[in-house]
Formats: C-alpha cells, structure tokens, sequence
C-alpha cells in the first residue's frame, strides 16, 4: 500500500506491506535507529515517538496507520547541532547507563512536559509509567525530568543559562583575608 | 515477530466499513488504537485475512450529551475520556477508571470501544460499563440494534458483536453529582488489574440511595455486585454500613474472593466521601 508519512519534518512517499510495524519502517526503511525495539507486547517503551505530537509505542502501529500523519523520533530532537533542552538534561544528570530505554524515556518525557510543566516526583514516575529502565534504578532519570523542567521554564533558554561576566565579577570573595 | 500477511482496508463511513465486514468474510476483523490487536498480531496468535481500519471513522470519535444520558463514541481515546468535561461531571466513574488504564503512550492510541469489544476479563472499563448500566449501540448490515452491558459481555474475549458488526457508540446514563472510586490492585509494572473494584454512589441526606458496585477480573467476564448494592440502600455512609455490605462481593474464588471484599470496602469508602 502506498503511504504518505511527515517524518522528523521530511515527507516520505513509499510502498509499504499492511503488516510493517511504523517501527520498522521508521529503521529499516528510513535508517533512523534511534528509535528501538525492546519488546514484543508493547510494554517497554523504547520504541516511543510522537504521532501528530502525542507519544505512542511505535511497535504498537503499524506504518498505514501513519499514512498522512507527522511522526517525530528522537532523531528529530535536535536544532542546529544543538541537544533539545530534555536530551541536555539527561546528559548532564547520569539519566542513562546503557541508553537502550533514553530514546523512549526522553520522548515521553517531553510529553509529560508538555502537559505538567514543573512536575513533581510522582507525576513524573506516573508519566514514566509505560517506560522500563533495566539499568538506573530511576532515581537519575526522575531527576533529568525535573531539570528539564526547569530549562523550559518560559525565560528559560540558553541566554539565561549563561553566566554573563558582569555577573560573575560582581560576585564577593567568601572567605578569610 | 512479524505479523502474518493480511489486506488492509481504510474505509470513511460506518456502512462502507461493515459493508467492507460482510464481503471479507468471518477472518476479517476491525481494528482500532490497535493496542491489543497488533501484540495478538505480533504474537501470532490471531491471523486475520483482513484488517478494517475504522481509525478514520470521525463519526464514531467524542463523547456527546444526549439528554438523561451521554453518548460515547466508540472510537474515543483514553486519552480523550480522560479529559471530557461531559465524562467528568456526568459519568466521573469512567473516567477515574481510565486513568489506571496501561500508561500514556497507550491512552493515547486505546479506545473506549475497543476495550469493551476485546472483552479481556482484565480490561478495566468492562465492569463500570456493567455496573452502570449502559447500552451498546451496534452497526451491523441490517442497520443498527442495542444491546445492553449484561448481555453484551458472553464469556473470555467474547461479546454479542457478529463478525460483520462494529460497535459504534454507547449510551451511559448520567450520573451527575455521584460519589465515585476504582479501587485497583495490580503489580507495579504491569496496569493489568488482578481484581478490582468499581464503585458509585448517590448519597441524599445523610443516607445512600443509590450503588453500582462492579468487578473486574474475578471471573470470565465483569460481575455486578448486586447484593452489595441492594445492603447499602437507605443505609448510612458509615464504615459499619459499607463493611457490612461488602461482605457480600464474591468472585467464588477462595483469594478473589477475599480480594473483592477488602477493595469493595476501600471503594466503597473512597466513593462515599466524593
Ligand atoms: C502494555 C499494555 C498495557 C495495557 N494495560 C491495560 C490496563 O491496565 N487496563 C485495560 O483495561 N487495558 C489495558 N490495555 C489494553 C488497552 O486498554 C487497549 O486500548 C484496549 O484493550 C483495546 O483498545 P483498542 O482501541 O486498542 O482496540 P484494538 O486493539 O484495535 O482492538 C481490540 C479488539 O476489539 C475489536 N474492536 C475494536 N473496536 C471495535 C469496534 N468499534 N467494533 C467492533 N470491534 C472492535 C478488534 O477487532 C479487536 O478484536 C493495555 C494494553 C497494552 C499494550
Ligand atoms: S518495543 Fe517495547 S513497547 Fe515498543
Ligand atoms: S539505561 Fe539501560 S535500560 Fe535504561
């Protein structure tokens, strides 16, 4: 069947089988292995990517049900070689051992931020539900979710996260003579 | 694995999808989110010869205000259900109940329909459904036909529905101003309930006139709790009166058994005080 699919802001037009799982095409077909396969019963979560910007398990759809959607994979994160602000915050608070769970865990997050802009512990173990992580414990990644919250504070962004020297030089010596 | 092979129709009208139903054959089955179609397809432990995508069916999504009652339609996401101001105010059971289906991901994809038609004795919504006694509106070649909750659930896995019928919108009366609780006991990384109970309830004056108690997972199908219902009216909202009454949940089932009685309890309690 013939399919139509938006991906990470690029049209595709190709012929697919009704039984390709929109995971396999987004990897085997379009080369974007960013997104994994963790499970067969959808419980994982490693295969997370937004359709028309909602989360959903990749491995749970099949490619003609994208058919004249828009998909966004972890591949589609970054603007202008730089980390989106949730990747950031993952790299920065040690939210990955292996990283086989990040790629599902960071697309999920994103959807919890959009809807719960400063969550707290348990709404963000609650928006996490669907996501298993075999490596970390959590404790690291709750924390990446809660920073991330924080960097896309509105006012927050990179002119903000800079320290600017006026600032820095204004700073009191703390200490002895 | 892979799916087996199978044709994929997409049709834009609920008659085209029945007529699409009828001229398939009995292996041709409707699918919706798909969140317990393809684990079955990718398991393999169902192979359709064809596959009626009703994922473009815009008539059968949304939750409409019908009177003394609402409409859901049967393409409905979780997600969606568990936002509906409508649902909220005139059927808040369904949507606390929603809340504990899967996780996100798959709220955003399941429906409302879909879980009642898969019938899982574990799916959540089969006892609230039940226990308010709602009705399934159904599609099917010779036009349209109603089935209310207590027949349409048969045994595992199995409803009313024929093979060329779709399950297009069902009729939940309303509940306005009820005190409502899913009381839910499951593993920790698995939403599947092992039982639980639904409960709601109309508090007037200090006394209870009104109950729906519903189980889940206690048996082939989702059971109402009748004799819990009847032991509470014209009672108190008192722990005496919701300890007595749910003494009589069973399941016939030595622990479920025990299980039913504890979370009715919890329910009941948690409904009465909102
Ligand atoms: C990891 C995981 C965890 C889950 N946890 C829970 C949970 O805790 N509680 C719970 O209740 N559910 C749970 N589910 C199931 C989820 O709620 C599904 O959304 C639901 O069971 C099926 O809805 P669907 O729209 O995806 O249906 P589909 O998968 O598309 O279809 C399911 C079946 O119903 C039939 N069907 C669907 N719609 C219609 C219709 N309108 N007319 C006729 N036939 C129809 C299909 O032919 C198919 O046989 C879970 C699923 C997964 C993958
Ligand atoms: S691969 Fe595990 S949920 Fe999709
Ligand atoms: S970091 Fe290894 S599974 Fe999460």
């Amino acid at each position: 069947m013939h399919i139509s699919v938006n991906v990470d802001g690029v049209t595709y037009a190709d012929e697919v089988e009704p039984r390709l799982l929109l995971v396999h095409y987004l990897r085997e077909r379009l080369s974007k292995t960013g997104t994994v396969v963790g499970c067969d019963t959808g419980n994982c979560g490693a295969c997370t990517v937004h359709l028309d910007g909602h989360s959903v398990k990749s491995c749970q759809m099949l490619a003609v049900q994208a058919n004249g959607h828009e998909v966004t994979t972890i591949e589609g994160l970054a603007r202008d070689g730089k980390l989106h602000p949730v990747q950031e915050a993952f790299r920065s608070n040690h939210a990955l051992q292996c990283g086989f769970c990040t790629p599902g865990m960071i697309m999920q997050a994103i959807d919890l931020l959009a809807d719960e802009s400063d969550p707290d512990d348990e709404t963000v173990r609650k928006g996490l539900e669907g996501n298993l992580c075999r490596c970390t414990g959590y404790q690291n990644i709750v924390r990446a979710v809660q920073d991330a919250a924080q960097r896309m504070k509105p006012g927050a962004g990179p002119k903000q996260e800079q320290h600017s020297d006026e600032h820095v030089s204004s700073k009191q010596p703390v200490g002895g003579e | 694995m892979i799916p087996a092979e199978f044709k994929y129709l997409f049709p834009s009208t609920v008659d085209e999808a029945v007529r699409m139903l009828a001229e398939e054959g009995e292996d041709a089955k409707v699918i919706a989110g798909g969140q317990s179609l393809v684990p079955v397809l990718r398991m393999r432990l169902a192979a359709p010869t064809a596959l009626i995508d009703i994922g473009g069916l815009t008539e059968l999504t949304g939750v409409r205000d019908d009177g003394d009652s609402l409409l859901i339609g049967a393409m409905t996401t979780h997600y969606e259900v568990q936002r509906d101001h409508l649902v909220q105010d005139h059927a808040l059971l369904l949507r606390l109940v929603t809340d504990t289906i899967a996780d996100p991901q798959i709220r955003h994809r399941g429906t409302f329909g879909g879980s009642l038609c898969h019938a899982d004795p574990a799916g959540d919504l089969l006892a609230p459904v039940l226990a308010l006694d709602a009705v399934m509106i159904i599609a099917g070649p010779s036009g349209r036909r109603e089935v209310p909750a207590a027949e349409f659930f048969v045994d595992y896995f199995t409803t009313a529905l024929a093979a060329d019928e779709i399950l297009v919108d069902v009729r939940v009366p309303k509940y306005t101003g009820w005190g409502a609780h899913y009381e839910k006991l499951n593993r920790v990384a698995q939403a599947w309930s092992i039982v639980a109970v639904a409960a709601a309830v109309q508090v007037r004056d200090g006394t209870i006139s009104a109950a729906r108690v519903g189980l889940t997972n206690v048996g082939s199908g989702p059971v109402r709790a009748t004799g819990v219902e009847e032991a509470l009216i014209g009672q108190p909202p008192s722990s005496e009166a919701i300890s007595e009454a749910a003494l009589r949940a069973s399941s016939g089932d030595g622990y479920k058994d025990n299980l039913a009685r504890v979370l009715t309890g919890r329910a009941l309690t948690a409904a009465v005080a909102g």
